[in-house]
């Protein structure tokens, strides 16, 4: 039984010299240089960020809305000093906008300028090689992010919001690191980009898609994380407060509302209550404050009554 | 330990997790990269590469607690006595007192000293403190005995009711919050709560282990094995597992709407448009090169459903009303009624509300469907629907039924549902029992199933959805 490892199997196929070096020592690792970039990640986060490095496979992230899955890339991005290359999908993105496009205006102005010259010994197979070339390729994410030699993470942004079939373009760069172009042939990674997907989950992504990627979800986080994380993105909050703060979003995410209070909006209050100099929320400040966290009138109401115990006065 | 994968991924697809082969691949590869005496790494990592929905995590976690408790973790309390050493060692405030008892299960605790080491572990947010009050209070509570085919589900039941959580609640409650102030005693309240969860899961977790070292992982598995929210049996769900149903059907209605949506729009192809096509032929010399189509006629089908929401089938019914609502624009038009032995109309409550749930809670508390003594009556519900509605009944009309067929000895009167098939264009029958128990005791299911073009089978959310796809 000889197993490669799976990032040498995956250097073999794509014919690169030498193997890249691994981005993570471990778990652990993961924890401390995300936390570095003001991302507290939780051993979940940690253990498939490492995997992804260690497997050479995408990862795909899943999650309610304003909980860090684009953070996450960004921070891992930060983390091993790489750039990233974000992929925004949305109904309609097609090859053209994600992989690659040719640039046809300079294709046009290339053929009319040969025929200015006046040089008519240029022959038709010169001219077709020439203008089927890098030259004449407008790159898009995707390829961008494949044909990269400098180290790249890239970001497939809310991928459950394209048409499945726009889906199947990604599972060749997904498995294999490469891109087919007809007229140039397969274009393969320079190295092995990490590459995160995320998801809102508002359609079921096909099995293909999940097959190649691993999977992680992110919740909520628990008290003390939100507290942590609070700690860590805003300046000069006391820890006192910062633990008050999670612990009335936990509470508010208890109740039965439209749309709980995501981790950003905690941040944004978080923020607020600092920068009016408060040092504990009594009820008045969170009446004042709650349309910070609650975006629906209802919700408002329904949060006054239920964790301060009064009702919304319209005055 | 790959053997010990592959019982677990045998057993996750048994549970109804589709796990393919690559994904078996991926977890092998995972475990030969991470540090396997860390159980929660071992977790994550197959979660990651063997899990692909969120919502199936929890029947992955039973699952996972099931095969890797033993294996993995140290050695259960009564082995050996350096079973407890490691927990002794991270140094508990009340560790020096319990080392000497905490050897075995067969010293155990006084039960105030038991309430006391609870109540300081959780004050103190002590977990190690905590799993070791958690099995003691499991072998002085619980009452196991050794080979009975149980899921504990019972022993759990036993050993909560014997630890009063609302006392240790209210006694944690107290502690934090001496102020008098809505809020702070609010945010108290929840802290405990989420305080005694702890000690749920780790009076749980106890259970389990005593449990796989009594019968050994696989046996247990199958008892304790939890199905998918789709897979929930709707008619005999559990409070709790409702609330889960409730919250399954939100995105899967969505997820239904989005699907549906999306195939109308890619079938967008009516027949060939003459005109258009020669039109466009000028531009390549009369040859028509580029085929031109007439927009198809949207044929939305008409939606009527007759519910039967009397107690047995009741959270059936509300499911199928919360999901057509939830993709109404799917159809041309939607008209609900509700019935027990009387009928009445419900598509109002469904007008400007943006959450069909609203509506099916005001459904439960306003229709007016009790018309003599609150027991199913199929027969004078679909007469009176025929006497009151016949005439909307068009063509277009795919007619709902939903129902379990019991009709408490009452006359049937099929021939109107007879009638209203031959006005409508379909009738579907949708039965949330078991097809097995169809026609037993007052079930005359068969006696309205010649009228139907069919009668489905509709247990669970899956079927539901499969069958609510179908029609538009």
């Amino acid at each position: 039984m000889t197993s490669l490892d799976p990032r040498q199997e995956l250097a073999k196929r794509l014919g690169l010299e030498h193997l890249p070096p691994v981005h993570f020592e471990s778990a652990g690792d993961v924890r401390a240089r995300l936390a570095k970039h003001e991302y507290l990640s939780d051993e979940a986060i940690a253990s498939v960020a490492f995997l992804a490095d260690r497997l050479a496979k995408p990862v795909l992230v899943e999650g309610p809305a304003g909980t860090g899955k684009t953070a996450l890339a960004k921070a891992v991005a930060d983390a091993v000093g790489a750039r990233l290359v974000r992929l925004q999908c949305y109904e309609g993105l097609d090859e053209s906008k994600a992989l690659y496009e040719w640039n046809y205006r300079k294709q046009l102005l290339r053929i009319q300028a040969g025929r200015s010259e006046d040089q008519a010994q240029e022959s038709w197979s010169e001219l077709e090689e020439d203008i089927f070339s890098d030259e004449f390729l407008l790159t898009r994410p995707l390829l961008e992010a494949i044909s990269a030699t400098d180290p790249v993470v890239l970001l497939i942004d809310e991928v459950d919001r394209v048409e499945l079939e726009t889906e199947a373009l990604l599972l060749e760069i997904l498995s294999e690191y490469q891109v087919s172009i007809p007229e140039l042939g397969t274009i393969r990674a320079q190295q092995i980009p990490m590459v995160f997907l995320t998801s809102n989950n508002t359609r079921e992504l096909s099995e293909a898609l999940k097959r190649r990627c691993l999977y992680l979800y992110i919740g909520y986080p628990d008290v003390q994380r939100e507290r942590d994380i609070i700690l860590a993105r805003v300046p000069g909050i006391s820890t006192a407060l910062a633990e008050q703060i999670a612990e009335v979003v936990r509470s508010l995410r208890t109740l039965d509302l439209k749309k709980a209070p995501s981790v950003s909006e905690t941040l944004d209050w978080a923020r607020t209550l600092v920068i009016l100099g408060r040092e504990e929320i009594g009820a008045e400040e969170a009446v004042a404050t709650l349309h910070i966290l609650l975006k629906y009138q209802s919700d408002i109401e329904r949060a006054t009554k239920e964790i301060l115990g009064r009702t919304v006065s319209l005055a | 330990m790959l053997n010990v994968l592959a019982d677990f991924v045998g057993e996750l697809r048994a549970a109804g997790l589709p796990v393919s082969m690559s994904e078996h691949v991926d977890a092998a590869r995972a475990m030969r990269v991470i540090d396997l005496g860390d159980r929660t790494a071992l977790r994550d990592s197959l979660a990651a590469t063997l899990v692909k929905d969120g919502d199936h995590l929890p029947a992955f976690y039973t699952a996972f607690d099931v095969f890797f408790a033993t294996r993995v973790a140290t050695p259960p309390s009564d082995a050996t006595p350096d079973g407890e050493a490691p927990d002794g060692d991270a140094g508990s405030p009340g560790s020096g007192q319990s080392q000497g008892d905490g050897g075995g299960a067969s010293a155990p605790l006084s039960a105030d000293q038991l309430a006391d080491l609870l109540y300081r572990a959780l004050r103190d947010g002590d977990s190690t403190a905590l799993n070791r009050g958690a099995r003691a209070a499991v072998a002085r509570y619980a009452g196991m005995e050794p080979g009975r085919p149980v899921g504990g589900t019972y022993y759990l039941y036993r050993t909560l009711r014997s630890l009063e959580l609302e006392r240790l609640e209210a006694r944690l409650t107290d502690e934090r919050s001496a102020e008098d102030d809505q809020l702070a005693k609010r945010l108290a309240r929840d802290e405990a709560r989420a305080r005694i969860e702890n000690l749920k899961r780790a009076v749980e977790r106890a259970i389990r282990e005593r449990l796989v070292e009594d019968r050994g992982s696989t046996a247990l598995a199958k008892s304790v094995r939890k199905p998918l929210p789709e897979d929930l049996d709707v008619m005999h769900a559990n409070r709790e597992e409702l609330a889960q149903l409730e919250r399954a059907l939100r995105p899967l209605s969505r997820k239904l709407a989005t699907r549906l949506a999306r195939r109308r729009r890619r079938r967008r192809r009516g027949p060939v448009d003459l005109r258009h096509t020669v039109r466009r032929s000028l531009s390549t010399g009369g040859v028509p090169l580029d085929l031109r189509f007439k927009p198809p006629r949207p044929a939305k089908p008409e939606i009527v459903v007759i519910a039967d929401v009397s107690g047995s089938v009741a959270s059936f019914a509300r499911f199928t009303l919360h999901l057509v609502h939830a993709i109404s624009s799917q159809f041309s038009k939607v008209r609900s009624f509700v019935f027990v032995d009387g009928l009445d109309e419900v598509t109002d409550y469904f007008d400007g509300v943006d959450d069909p749930a609203v509506a099916v809670a005001r459904i439960n508390a306003e229709a007016d469907v009790v018309a003599f003594d609150g027991h199913s009556d199929y027969g004078r519900a679909l007469l009176n629907f025929h006497e009151r509605f016949a005439n909307d009944i068009t063509r277009r009309t795919t007619i709902l039924i939903l129902g379990d067929g019991r009709n408490n000895y009452h006359q049937a009167h099929a021939d109107v549902v007879a009638d209203l098939r031959r006005r409508a264009r379909n009738v579907f029958w949708l039965n949330p029992e078991p097809a097995s128990y169809w026609n037993s005791g007052d079930s005359i299911i068969d006696q309205y199933a010649p009228y139907c073009d069919r009668v489905v089978e509709c247990r669970t959310l899956r079927q539901l959805e499969a069958f609510v796809g179908e029609l538009s």
